[in-house]
This record gives structure tokens, C-alpha cells and sequence, in this order.
């Protein structure tokens, strides 16, 4: 084929495309991720049971929120990344801050415990339980949204994979927050902390195969 | 880009030709430095458009159009290199300017056979593209020629290009 009878091809009766649908099936597709990490927390594991009372409700609007702070920035980075040439000019590194700001506020929590409470604060009893639900149903967001970004056209596959799967770690801890009674801070730290980075290192690694168009 | 977003085919068919220039110099360049053929230049500058169309919706009519372009084309290229296994660490960094520094029109033909892949898609995807793409009839004149409804006609155009663009895409993955 000769590359005028292409473009021939390409610019007759073309129909005009909508370019907001980008950043709207983005929306959508986290909504949607969050509508599942709910239906999972809410029918499968169950809220916990004492969230009527305000002990553990301020806890778990903490976690929520904390969570949420680094949901919104990544997802707005996210929605750059998926158009071509969206990362330059993406400060994509500056999303380690709220990072660095749990891990800040839980070592001040721990320095203000005498060392005897370090390894239940951390630890917890629900730890394992939490390390393996938050990647578990961080699955079903992380493919719906791999979906969305796959109808753009990111151009820097690893790093737009490991976004998708950052917002897919945060949308399954919000939804997590709801069931899980670890409610130090040092515990949210190291075990939400640790899940949403293990979910963004899984989507950086998948990302070149799985947003390839 | 902007007219070609809202559905401007002359426009959209000026700024096609004008990039397929720049496109063909770019791969040309970038291509000859590792001693591959024109040929190769030329399927990777037909994939790019049609990326450039395929992907158009990703493109904020309020940014500069040419990062936009450099970035598909720079994946394209890179995309290539990866599939035939060439090492990319002599691929310079550039700048997007690189993109528009030289024309090549001189097109030749490149290894698609679009007619006998056009034979391949079921019958109703294949007329509605015939008479609306290759022969330029309107979707109007299309759908009271084939008893069929306008947005029927839409769909089915719609439905083989991206049927069109898969095929392509499945031919070049082997290599």
C-alpha cells in the first residue's frame, strides 16, 4: 500500500472524535474500581463490626483519608501519562511525598511508645490478613482500569503501568479500610504502605505487556 | 488537528500528508544510522498515521500538537526496534523539534496489502469502507445505496477500520 492511498484512506468522511473521553473513562474506571473494592469489603469480608462507635470510626476515616491523598494526586498523574508524551513533564516522582509522610508520622508514633509496644503496634494480629487482601482485591480495579488506560495511548508503558497499579493499591486499601482493625499508625505505614507499593511495583513490571498497543 | 478532531476531512487529510513527510524523514533518518532499509522507514512511518488516527482522541486540542505527534512516532520507532531485537542504546535523545527539521515526500510503497486485507473483513464491513473511504461517498449516499441505516453504515465503517488496523498490527508482530 502506498502511503498517500493510505492517508487517502484515513481522512475520508472522518468521523470526529470527542478528545475529553480520555480522562472520562479514566473517571469511570477507578469509580467502577472502587464500587468492587466495596462490594468485596461489604459482602465477602464484612465492615468491622464496631465501626458505629467513634474509637474505630476516626481510625478508619484516617486510613481512608490518608489513602485518598495519595489516590487523587496518582490518579491525576495517571490520566497525564496516558496520552502520548504525557510523561514529560509529569513530576511523577513528587507522589513519593505521602509516602514519606506516613512513614514521618509513624516513626514519631513509635519514638512516643516505649520499645516494649513497637512489635504490637506493627505488627498487630491482623497483618497477614491485610498484606494479602489488599493486593488480592486490588486485582479486579487494576483490570478494569488497565482496560481504560489501554483505549489511550500512554507512551512510557512501565511507568503508566505502575500508576495503574499505585491507584489500584489505593482504591482496594480504601475499600480494605472498612474491615481492617490495625488501626496504629505505624501498622497502616508498613502494611498498607507496603501492599499499595507492591501493587505499583507489579504494575510497572506488567505494564510493558499489558499496555502495548 | 483541531478541524480533523471535529471531523474536517480536508484538513485533516493536509496535516496527514504534511506529518507522513516528517514522519518518513524522521524514521529514515533514524533508521539508516542502524542500516535498515526505506522500506522499513516507510511501514513504520504508515503505522504512526495510523496510530495518529487511531489514538486521535488522546490529543488535547489545547497542548502543542507537535510533542504529541513526536511522542507516538518515538514509541513506534522504539516499539519496532524492540520486536526486531535491535539494541536502542544508539538511539539519541531529541528533542521534538528533530520531527519537523526535514520533509521527505518521496513516499514508496510499503509491505501492506491493503486491498487483500480489505477482502478479508465480512462483506458488509468491507462495502461500507469501500464506498465511504476509497470512493468517498457520504455516509448518507452509502446507506440509501446498501438499504441500510446511517448509523448502521457508521458502525460497520467503524467496526473495520479497527478490524483493518488489527490486521495490519498482527502482520507486523511476526517480523
Amino acid at each position: 500500500m502506498r502511503t498517500d492511498e493510505l492517508i487517502e484512506l484515513l481522512s475520508t468522511n472522518v468521523e470526529p472524535v470527542d478528545h475529553r473521553q480520555t480522562a472520562r473513562s479514566i473517571h469511570i474506571a477507578i469509580a467502577a474500581g472502587v464500587i468492587v473494592a466495596l462490594g468485596v469489603v461489604f459482602f465477602a469480608l464484612g465492615p468491622r463490626t464496631d465501626l458505629t462507635s467513634v474509637g474505630a470510626l476516626i481510625p478508619a476515616l484516617f486510613k481512608i483519608a490518608a489513602t485518598a491523598v495519595l489516590l487523587i494526586p496518582a490518579s491525576i498523574f495517571l490520566i497525564r501519562l496516558a496520552r502520548p508524551g504525557g510523561e514529560h513533564g509529569t513530576p511523577t516522582a513528587l507522589i513519593a511525598l505521602p509516602f514519606i509522610v506516613i512513614m514521618v508520622l509513624a516513626v514519631i508514633s513509635l519514638a512516643s511508645a516505649p520499645g516494649s509496644h513497637w512489635k504490637g503496634a506493627i505488627l498487630s494480629d491482623k497483618w497477614l490478613e491485610c498484606a494479602i487482601s489488599i493486593p488480592l482485591i486490588a486485582i479486579v480495579p487494576f483490570a478494569v482500569i488497565t482496560w481504560a488506560v489501554r483505549q489511550m495511548a500512554p507512551t512510557d508503558l512501565a511507568r503508566a503501568g505502575a500508576f495503574v497499579g499505585l491507584v489500584a493499591g489505593c482504591v482496594s486499601a480504601i475499600g480494605y479500610a472498612l474491615h481492617c482493625t490495625g488501626d496504629s499508625v505505624p501498622f497502616f505505614a508498613v502494611w498498607y504502605g507496603g501492599t499499595i507499593a507492591l501493587c505499583t511495583f507489579a504494575g510497572w513490571k506488567l505494564g510493558p505487556k499489558l499496555l502495548r498497543w | 488537528m483541531r478541524a480533523g478532531l471535529r471531523g474536517d476531512a480536508a484538513a485533516y487529510r493536509f496535516l496527514l500528508s504534511r506529518l507522513s513527510a516528517n514522519l518518513r524523514a524522521y524514521y529514515k533518518g533514524r533508521l539508516a544510522r542502524i542500516g535498515r532499509t526505506a522500506t522499513e522507514a516507510e511501514d513504520l512511518t504508515q503505522e504512526a498515521l495510523m496510530a495518529i488516527h487511531a489514538r486521535r482522541h488522546t490529543y488535547d486540542p489545547s497542548a502543542p500538537l507537535l510533542p504529541w505527534v513526536h511522542a507516538i512516532a518515538r514509541y513506534k520507532l522504539i516499539d519496532h526496534l524492540r520486536q526486531t531485537r535491535a539494541s536502542m542504546s544508539d538511539l539519541p535523545i531529541e528533542n521534538a523539534e528533530d520531527l519537523v527539521a526535514q520533509d521527505d515526500h518521496a513516499a514508496i510503497e510499503s509491505a501492506y496489502d491493503v486491498k487483500g486485507m480489505l477482502n478479508q473483513l465480512p462483506d458488509k464491513m468491507r462495502r461500507t469502507i469501500q464506498l465511504t473511504k476509497l470512493e468517498g461517498l457520504s455516509v448518507a449516499e452509502v446507506a440509501s445505496r446498501c438499504n441500510m441505516s446511517e448509523s448502521d453504515v457508521k458502525v460497520s465503517v467503524h467496526r473495520g477500520m479497527k478490524a483493518l488496523m488489527a490486521s495490519v498490527a498482527r502482520k507486523r508482530a511476526p517480523q
